[in-house]
């Protein structure tokens, strides 16, 4: 039995590491209604200007807020270049768009800091911690706190600040937002940062634990199924979604996994949310119901 | 002055449903069709045949196969590499457990499968729509490789899990030559794009176009949902899957998964936004842009002094302008390619007088 929670819990633990990727889309989900298919490439790119800045001897905090600026410059351009032009058009087309800016930002990446695999060590020990009788990963644990600070952070940003209720008013109606004076592109940009900002950290955390690489922006793979799951518009939602992920994925490697071959963990999450779709279309946490004929 | 139209009316109902209405039109594809079955074979060589023309062709019929399904029935997908492989797959299991079966045969009954496979994970989409259904469809892309691999009667118990295709012999005929494998390409690709140009025409094609420009509407006046969309599915499975039996046996000459990843279903999506969405010809112009850029890509960085861009940063550079160019398209030219031929065409009616 012991094993098991051991399973469980290691896999709730990797299931907080999806969710991290997944806040970054709600986030942009929710305030414009495009579905990022560039997020995980904004995770790679985050991560490897972070670590490219370290290897040259810059310190970590200076690293951090370059890397940050130039996650916000990217924002205003992607609102400048590719949103603004293409306002008022169809979802499908925005997520095409982002699919083609996700290419961008791989190719400039990997065209800026080269394609080899970086080390990144953020001195968090990976030694497995003893509690009441589990082993635990103590980075993982460290990963699970950071995103319930992030959580926190960003609740705080969406309930008690000016720009939140504006991002609030244009997640709800964005006309009616447009109408009482909030500049959308504005909110747009400040949403995109700070979609930009949750892949830095999303990207420090996925680096640290695979290293900095290509394979790195393929974690929006893994957030595809956390946001059916949780629903698209919820950010405790993708919590949720990541950590029931997380958890069915590792026990059905482990028990599963045997019965009918190894390497399950690619599509099991697909076919469970494919599972939940049939269930409840909008997801545990969605409001908005979606269309069905 | 080239597309003069004076003197040519439509003097039965069936001039008016004829596919090209100018004759300019009909001769310049009947010319282009006899030049691509006796000139091409004639004048290129093996490397045009081998590394261009035929994945130029199997690249249009893969466009071809997911523009049915979104261009036309409005359903999206990120799917069409796994089709293609259960498509390589069946035909090679045909091929190799069924001696008597002709290699055509072996071929359709492929794209069959393939058709079938489509019809599952075409499913949901009676229930859930766009980004939704991708999901279904992105998890028959990440299915079926593995299922590809993990059971190895698919692949005939080898040990790597590639395979090579069976020899091309057909009606006592030997297609294995390079020139011979482009004429069995070019023919199969020409028999279903002429298919499919008709069958967009017909009442199936308008089903499919209206469910995808509102489906409750297309509910509403009568057209069966359920049938349209499987069949979407099943009909863009089909084409995809004989792409795929024709991209192992005729292209690469071997079978295996990973030719089938996500990047090729990104690949084929790039090809009918970039060609155009919801048009015949708009296939071949995206199909021939993916395949002939990266080519032109690589030959200017080849006149650049050696040393001065390596390999890596092509890849990098083509996949920026790719994404640029998927940008620019959405912005500048969402309905691609086609609808700028379609321009240039209109064009030429009224040259040289400008109006």
């Amino acid at each position: 039995m012991a094993f098991f929670f051991e399973v469980l819990i290691g896999g709730l633990l990797a299931g907080v590491m999806y969710s991290l990727v997944a806040i970054g889309f709600v986030l942009i989900y929710k305030a414009s209604g495009v579905f990022n298919f560039a997020q995980g490439a904004m995770v790679l790119f985050a991560a490897l200007t972070f670590v490219s800045l370290l290897e040259r001897g810059v310190p970590f905090w200076l690293s951090f807020l370059v890397t940050l600026a130039t996650m916000i410059a990217l924002a205003l351009l992607i609102e400048r270049a590719v949103l603004r032009p293409l306002v008022g058009r169809s979802p499908i087309t925005l997520f095409m768009a982002t699919l083609g800016l996700a290419y961008i930002i791989e190719g400039v990446a990997q065209a800026l800091w080269g394609a080899q695999v970086h080390g990144l060590e953020l001195a968090i020990s990976d030694a497995p911690l003893a509690l009441g009788g589990l082993l635990l990963s103590q980075f993982d644990l460290f990963a699970a706190a950071t995103a319930a600070a992030l959580v926190v952070l960003l609740s705080l940003l969406f309930n008690r600040t000016r720009i939140g209720l504006a991002l609030r008013a244009v997640a709800d109606d964005p006309r009616a937002a447009m109408s009482v004076g909030i500049r959308l592109p504005r909110v747009w940009a400040v949403v995109w940062a700070v979609a930009g900002f949750v892949g830095l950290v999303a990207g420090l955390l996925w680096g640290a634990r695979l290293g900095v690489q290509f394979s790195l922006s393929l974690v929006v793979l893994k957030a595809l199924p956390v946001l059916i799951i949780g629903g698209f518009t919820s950010i405790s939602g993708a919590i949720v979604g990541g950590l029931i992920i997380g958890a069915s994925e590792k026990l059905a490697e482990v028990y599963l996994g045997p019965l009918i071959g190894g390497g399950i963990e690619n599509w099991f999450p697909y076919v469970l949310a494919l599972l939940f779709l049939l269930v409840r279309p909008a997801g545990l946490f969605g409001e908005r119901a979606i269309e069905r004929v | 002055m080239l597309y003069r139209e004076a003197g040519q009316f439509s003097v039965r109902y069936a001039d008016d449903r004829r596919f090209f209405r100018l004759r300019q039109d009909r001769l310049g594809l009947a010319a282009l069709v006899l030049f691509a079955f006796i000139g091409v074979p004639l004048l290129g060589n093996d490397y045009w045949f081998s590394a261009i023309l035929i994945p130029f062709l199997l690249l249009s019929l893969a466009g071809l196969g997911l523009n049915l399904l979104t261009g036309y029935a409005g359903q999206l997908s990120l799917g069409s590499a796994a089709f293609m492989a259960v498509g390589a797959f069946a035909a090679y299991n045909f091929e190799l457990r069924v001696a008597w079966l002709p290699l055509l045969a072996s071929l359709l009954l492929g794209g069959l499968v393939a058709a079938l496979v489509a019809v599952v994970f075409g499913l949901p989409s009676l229930r859930i729509k766009g980004f939704y259904l991708l999901v279904s469809t992105l998890a028959a892309q990440f299915f079926v490789p593995w299922t590809l691999t993990r059971f190895s009667w698919f692949s005939n118990d080898s040990a790597s899990g590639v395979i090579s295709a069976p020899p091309l012999l057909m009606a006592g005929y030997d297609f294995s030559s390079p020139a011979g494998r482009y004429l069995l390409t070019l023919a199969v690709v020409s028999a279903l794009f002429w298919l499919g140009a008709n069958l967009v025409r017909s009442e199936l094609g308008r089903n499919w176009m209206a469910v995808r420009d509102m489906d409750t509407a297309a509910a509403v006046i009568g057209i069966p949902l359920l049938k349209t969309k499987l069949l979407a599915f099943a009909i863009s499975g089909f084409y995809l899957g004989v792409a795929g039996s024709l991209w192992a046996f005729t292209y690469l000459g071997t079978v295996e998964p990973h030719g089938f990843d996500l990047n090729r279903s990104f690949q084929i999506l790039f090809i009918i936004i970039i060609g155009g969405l919801g048009s015949i010809l708009g296939n071949f112009l995206g199909a021939a842009f993916i395949v002939l850029f990266p080519v032109l890509l690589s030959n200017l960085a080849g006149l650049l002094p050696t040393g001065l861009i390596d390999a890596g940063q092509i890849e990098n550079l083509q996949k920026m302008a790719f994404g640029t160019l998927i940008i620019i398209f959405l912005i500048k030219e969402p309905e691609g390619l086609a609808r700028l031929w379609q321009r240039f065409r209109e064009r030429t009616r009224r040259w040289p007088l400008r109006h």
